[in-house]
């Protein structure tokens, strides 16, 4: 296997996918092939293309650089395997090292299916064919979305069946190890009726000094009266990029709580998507980074609003260090008979340095009267008066200004409601504000 | 009509405007646009050579840039430029007394609700027919003030000393399709200078008016206030129902130099056949402020952005806006604020209101670039929405470079509530009433802004749209 890889490095941006060695099932490489087709008939962004205005479409055309993943030696994955411990109870958790499975405690629960994906597709051939990227990427990165689809093989396929509910969190950790390689993690949660799961996504570079790719793509698929938590922590080298494409359906009642948190790579694009499609659906987006150096995170995300009595909230906040920049483009949309719809966006941006840079987009699309939808966006600074009060306390300047900042990120992953998850991701972003300090 | 309607000082409602006279036009420039076009345009108005070059460049650029459908609506590809009329005029040279007005027009005027007597609380009226003025009356005082206040063509033949400066420096030919397409074939509008520490205590108007079928309008508005001077200019327009598409496009361009103030106030009603693309932009020196009034309630399609570039510390800019979009109308405007200067500060507020199966847009761009400190936007987009049909968007684009500035945005929806409607019921007004009420009490706080013949006008307007609307 190993000296299989051995052939000479080619871009996965230009060069197709080796379906056949997979050896996962044809339905499956046939799927893999269109997608394949599909992805390098598609082009490249461009800067008319209303979906990456204020994009820097150099970092997007910079994906060619990367390559397939290649096997890792059994240090490096348990050196990984070691690394993968962030929350302290679990119901289940699986570790990926360049999309090999490393490590597996598989959850157990009536009728709970939770699979490596490459299992999922042998063994539920039916289920994934019914809910795996039905849903296409509409923000922008269809090319990266199929691109995705062509190569994927790994991440989680969970199905949590009808009152089922799974208390503990199911964690995966997906690693990309070696320069310029790159990852393709797949994510798709089913909840039937009336259950309930919270899942947490890592991804993470082996190496600081290794610029690596994931592309992600994570699909939530919220059965009626479920109740869905959903976390995608990237913390990747400051060198790498990330495109994570996630899209939620939330059927009648379902009540679907997601949340981004943004600490590495040099450039993420995150691409995040709500379909409210039964009465009573709720989505809660909630999103929290901080960029320093020159990072960028480029954040598009989509409300839609396609029945009557739905809900949605929206939080997006960016500390901005350094030369930093964040790109925010969000749309509610309401359609024609989607009366009663309640739908908030809120974008904010502290700006911790001169060269900052935030760009919002905050937008509405509103077919249906009967509703309530608000959006809001603000840039700033911290300002003198909120120092002053720390001041005159006898906190100092800088760590008064570091408290203000994790006050103002702590407000967004406060909402998930879940105290271990909500102090591991306060963990990350201390260690983010110890390496900036 | 009766007589006392027409003389009616505030009857300026779509009705009135329905009508139109025969037409009899000395110099036509037929339909279509080629490069003798250009020339015809260009002869007629005895232009100097360089405004001639202009226009010609202007053209080239036309042609060669595309429609901007990537992001604005599809209806713009209704637009057949191969129909329209570019260039007709009586062949008058403006007329100077109220007695060499033809008899047609001074009925129009009559009708358009501006008596005779009106005149002279207004500071000058350049009224406009067609594609030239055709009546100008610059009060005395004014020249006296050294105040210039006359159409473009005039302007550019007298006083190019003036004017040559800042034309089309605001608003570059090239910079979208529609403001190449006015560099290319513009004609009327009104070029105005007010020399240092003038305050023009009078509002200067100017009526414009589309009076052909198929004929665009391409009007070209040059105002330079100089140092410490003031002025407030304010256009409205009507104009007679049509068959087929009209296209008004028309460039705007302001100057306040250091400590100017400079208010637009507009009054958009064209009927529902016209597409209005209109470039507008002012540039605001050192401490000089410069307001955009606007207010479109009539046309197809509005896409109207007007900006401020702020040019010097301490520069003020400021858009204020009312849209309503009733059936088949499209109200797509916004407002563009550039900071290019420490301590520079903008509002924008817009209210749009969407009536039937009406649609409103707002699109705006808030850009603070590095190395600035202090400056300071303020953005608040309310809209609202009366019918289930009714639609509307919100596209704001924010960009902050820097941590010594501060920006926010903020928008809602709603619609009439229920409570008030039932409230005002209860005490004996019909559901039509309380509606009606209810949406100029959503928009009173903006209409106080226009000078009171306009708010009253207007609130005429924001009735007669409703009639109908509900029940």
């Amino acid at each position: 296997m190993i000296a299989d890889t051995e052939t000479k490095p080619s871009s996965v941006l230009t060069t197709a996918p080796d379906f056949g060695a997979t050896g996962l099932p044809q339905w499956y490489q046939d799927l893999q092939r269109s997608a394949w087709e599909a992805s390098s008939a598609l082009p490249l962004p461009k800067r008319t293309d209303e979906p990456w205005r204020f994009a820097d479409l150099k970092r997007a055309a910079a994906l060619e650089a990367f390559q397939t993943a290649a096997s890792l030696d059994e240090a490096t994955v348990k050196g990984l395997i070691v690394r993968s411990s962030k929350l302290e109870k679990t119901s289940g958790k699986f570790v990926f090292a360049n999309e090999s499975l490393a490590y597996a405690d598989r959850p157990e629960a009536d009728g709970l299916i939770c699979l490596p994906l490459a299992e999922a597709v042998e063994k539920h051939a039916q289920l994934l064919q019914e809910h795996f990227m039905t849903q296409d990427a509409t923000l922008g990165s269809e090319k990266f979305a199929q691109l995705h689809k062509s190569r994927a093989k790994s991440g989680l396929f969970i199905y949590v069946p009808a009152g089922v509910e799974i208390t503990l969190p199911i964690e995966a950790y997906h690693w990309v190890s070696g320069e310029n390689s790159s990852v393709f993690p797949h994510t798709l949660i089913v909840t039937g009726e009336n259950s309930k799961v919270t899942v947490v996504d890592y991804y993470g570079s082996a190496s600081e000094s290794e610029a690596g790719l994931s592309c992600a793509v994570v699909d939530l698929v919220a059965g009626r009266g479920s109740k869905l938590r959903y976390v995608a922590c990237q913390s990747l080298s400051t060198t790498s990029s990330n495109i994570h494409i996630s899209s939620t359906l939330a059927s009648a009642d379902a009540d679907v709580k997601s949340l981004q948190v943004q600490i590495g790579s040099a450039w993420s694009r995150t691409e995040s998507v709500s379909h409210l499609s039964g009465k009573g659906a709720n989505s809660d987006m909630l999103s929290v980074s901080v960029p320093s150096s020159k990072q960028q995170v480029d954040q598009r995300t989509l409300q839609h609003h396609g029945e009557a009595h739905t809900t949605s909230d929206l939080l997006y906040k960016n500390a901005l260090y350094d030369q930093s920049r964040s790109v925010f483009a969000g749309l509610i949309k309401v359609d024609v008979g989607a009366h009663y719809t309640d739908a908030y966006q809120t974008c904010r941006n502290l700006l911790l340095s001169d060269e900052a840079e935030a760009n919002s987009m905050p937008g509405l699309e509103i077919n249906a009267d009967q509703v309530k939808c608000s959006h809001g966006s603000t840039s700033g600074p911290i300002t003198d008066e909120d120092v002053f009060y720390f001041n005159a306390r006898g906190i100092p300047t800088e760590t008064a200004k570091q408290l203000i900042t994790y006050g103002f990120a702590a407000e967004v992953f406060g909402k998930l409601k879940h105290e271990a998850i909500e102090a591991m991701v306060g963990q990350l972003v201390e260690e983010k504000f110890r390496q900036l300090s | 009509m009766s007589a006392a309607e027409a003389t009616s000082a505030i009857d300026i409602d779509r009705s009135v405007g329905d009508f139109s006279y025969p037409e009899s036009h000395e110099f036509d420039a037929g339909v279509g646009l080629t490069d003798k076009t250009i020339d015809y345009i260009s002869g007629v108005k005895k232009e100097a050579e360089w405004i001639r070059e202009f226009r010609h460049r202007a053209l080239k650029i036309f042609r060669d840039k595309p429609m901007p459908t990537h992001w604005a609506s599809d209806d713009l590809k209704e637009i057949d430029f191969d129909k329209i009329r570019y260039y007709l005029a009586h062949g008058q040279q403006p007329t100077r007394s109220w007695d060499d007005v033809p008899d047609d027009m001074k009925e129009t005027f009559e009708r358009l609700g501006i008596p005779e007597q009106e005149r002279k609380f207004l500071a000058g009226v350049e009224a406009q027919f067609d594609s030239e003025a055709a009546y100008s009356n610059v009060k005395e005082s004014l020249q006296k003030e050294g105040v210039i206040f006359v159409n473009s063509t005039e302007g550019l033949r007298e006083h190019p000393e003036i004017f040559r400066k800042w034309f089309g420096k605001v608003i570059p030919t090239s910079d979208n399709k529609f403001s190449a397409l006015n560099s290319a074939v513009f004609s009327g509008g009104s070029f105005i200078y007010v020399p240092p520490g003038v305050k023009v205590s009078h509002p200067l108007q100017a009526y414009f008016r589309i009076n052909a079928e198929n004929f665009g309008q391409f009007e070209r508005t040059l105002i330079i206030c100089d140092e410490g001077s003031e002025v407030m200019y304010m256009e409205g327009c009507t104009a007679p129902k049509f068959e087929t598409t009209t296209l008004h496009s028309a460039v705007v361009e302001l100057v306040a130099m250091k400590d100017a103030k400079i208010q637009y106030i507009t009054v958009q009603n064209w009927s529902a056949n016209v597409f209005n693309l209109v470039t507008k932009r002012g540039v605001a020196h050192e401490n000089a402020e410069i307001r955009w009034i606007d207010c479109n309630i009539g046309s197809r399609l509005t896409m109207k952005y007007p900006g401020v570039v702020m040019k010097g510390r301490k520069a003020r800019g400021e858009v204020i806006s009312i849209a309503l979009a009733n059936d088949g109308q499209h109200q797509d405007t916004g407002a563009k604020m550039i900071h290019a200067a420490d301590e520079t500060t903008s509002n924008v507020v817009s209210k749009s209101i969407s009536v039937g199966k009406g649609r409103s847009t707002y699109r705006g761009q808030v850009h603070i670039p590095k190395h600035l400190k202090g400056c300071k936007n303020n953005t608040e987009c309310d809209a609202l929405l009366i019918n289930t049909k009714s639609k509307t968007d919100t596209y704001p684009a924010i960009t902050v470079r820097g941590n010594q500035h501060a920006t926010q945005h903020e928008a809602s929806v709603s619609q009439v509530s229920e409570d008030q409607i039932f409230y005002m019921k209860q005490r004996g007004l019909s559901e039509a009433e309380a509606m009606s009420l209810s949406v100029n009490g959503f928009v009173n706080d903006l209409v106080r802004e226009f000078p009171m013949e306009y708010s009253v006008e207007l609130k005429r307007l924001i009735d007669l749209e409703m009639e109908g609307s509900v029940g």
